[in-house]
């Protein structure tokens, strides 16, 4: 087995996770290889002082604020298995749906109500017919070189 | 006997919040530690934890177990963890080079859970904690994806199949980012390794 092979299962090896064959074959490497010898030590090594540092605990309140975020989540479930587990809800929706649209296909004999709240104006100071010109005045139409001109507004009464 | 982490979740989704409650009691610890050591801050590591643990809750009613139990977990965690460190990365460099230095949250947690009450030696235990702090900060030098990779494989003993699912690649690029990590920690702790090559056994 050449070193570069051996590289790949060192750690394997060091944490005794390799197979019975495998383990044979690195440890028959290891009596001819100072180098990767070495490096099996220094990493049974590392791995020794990774265990040095302490563990931590959560915090006393760490249940405690879990279950208070579970609580909070909505209730996740389908229309039809609310539904099914209230049936007096379904049966008032379901009465509900009947009613709207039975008023809304009763005849109406009442006029809109639109019609009957519109105000009705009349007192107004506007006197519709005085606003109109006399009907003679028409025919003293201007002159058609004057009606391009704007300014030449013809004198009404 | 104890039900299976499968068994439990498959309880948890048939609507019993007694196994969900199992569930967090067994997982907590490790956990928390796992997230601790990815994001070296005790209260983001609690906070990540708690969202893990909801996540896994949240998604009761898809769970099939096409995978273990802690495949599946550590995933989620793992990914929280390492979004968490990204993010923790931009805001850092949002932070003024001259801000004053604090000491590190995490020093501080994990001193108050070793120092003797009474220390016979205390240069002793002075060389002690700054042992360990090297040994901590070598691990955090590790990119992320290795530091992910060594702490599952170390603390949670997890095997290879499982890593290699959790941190999405193949088996032999595990064993390579592995080793990698490993070289990396067999450099940064050099004088320890030399010290503790020379120890008898």
């Amino acid at each position: 087995m050449s070193c570069s092979r051996v590289e790949g299962k060192i750690l394997a090896f060091v944490d005794n996770r390799l197979k019975e064959s495998e383990r044979l074959d690195v440890e028959k490497h290891l009596a001819d290889c100072s180098a990767c010898k070495l490096r099996v030590t220094e990493f049974r090594s590392v791995s020794s002082l990774l265990d040095e540092l302490p563990q931590i605990e959560p915090s006393e309140a760490f249940d405690l604020r879990v279950h208070a975020r579970v609580a909070a989540e909505p209730a996740k479930r389908s229309w039809w298995a609310w539904a099914a587990v209230s049936p007096r809800v379904a049966f008032a929706a379901a009465m509900l749906l009947l009613a709207t649209v039975w008023i809304g296909t009763q005849p109406t004999e009442r006029p809109a109500i639109a019609e009957q709240d519109l105000p009705v104006v009349e007192n107004a100071d506007y006197d519709v017919i005085s606003s109109f010109a006399p009907l003679s005045d028409l025919s003293q139409a201007p002159d058609d070189e004057d009606a391009g001109d704007p300014t030449n507004v013809p004198a009404t009464m | 006997m104890a039900r299976s982490d499968v068994q439990l979740m498959l309880d948890v989704k048939a609507g019993d919040e007694q196994s969900f409650a199992l569930l967090l009691q067994r997982y907590r610890s490790p956990l928390v530690n796992f997230l601790y050591r990815m994001v070296r801050s005790r209260e983001q590591a609690e906070d990540l934890a708690q969202e893990v643990f909801l996540r896994v809750y949240r998604a009761r009613e898809e769970y099939v177990p096409s995978a273990k139990f802690t495949t599946w977990l550590f995933r989620i965690a793992t990914n929280l963890a390492l979004n968490s460190v990204r993010d923790n990365r931009y805001q850092r460099m949002e932070i003024s080079l001259d801000a004053p230095v604090t000491a590190d949250a995490e020093d501080g947690d994990e001193r108050t859970l070793d120092v003797p009450e009474k220390t016979p030696n205390i240069e002793q235990h002075l060389v002690e904690q700054a042992r360990k702090q090297m040994i901590r900060h070598a691990i955090d030098k590790l990119p992320e994806k290795q530091r992910a990779a060594v702490l599952l494989h170390k603390y949670q003993e997890l095997d290879y199949g499982e890593i290699s699912k959790i941190l999405q690649c193949s088996e032999s690029a595990l064993k390579s980012l592995l080793f990698r990590a490993y070289e990396a920690l067999r450099v940064e702790l050099a004088p320890l390794v030399a010290r503790q090559g020379k120890l008898p056994g």
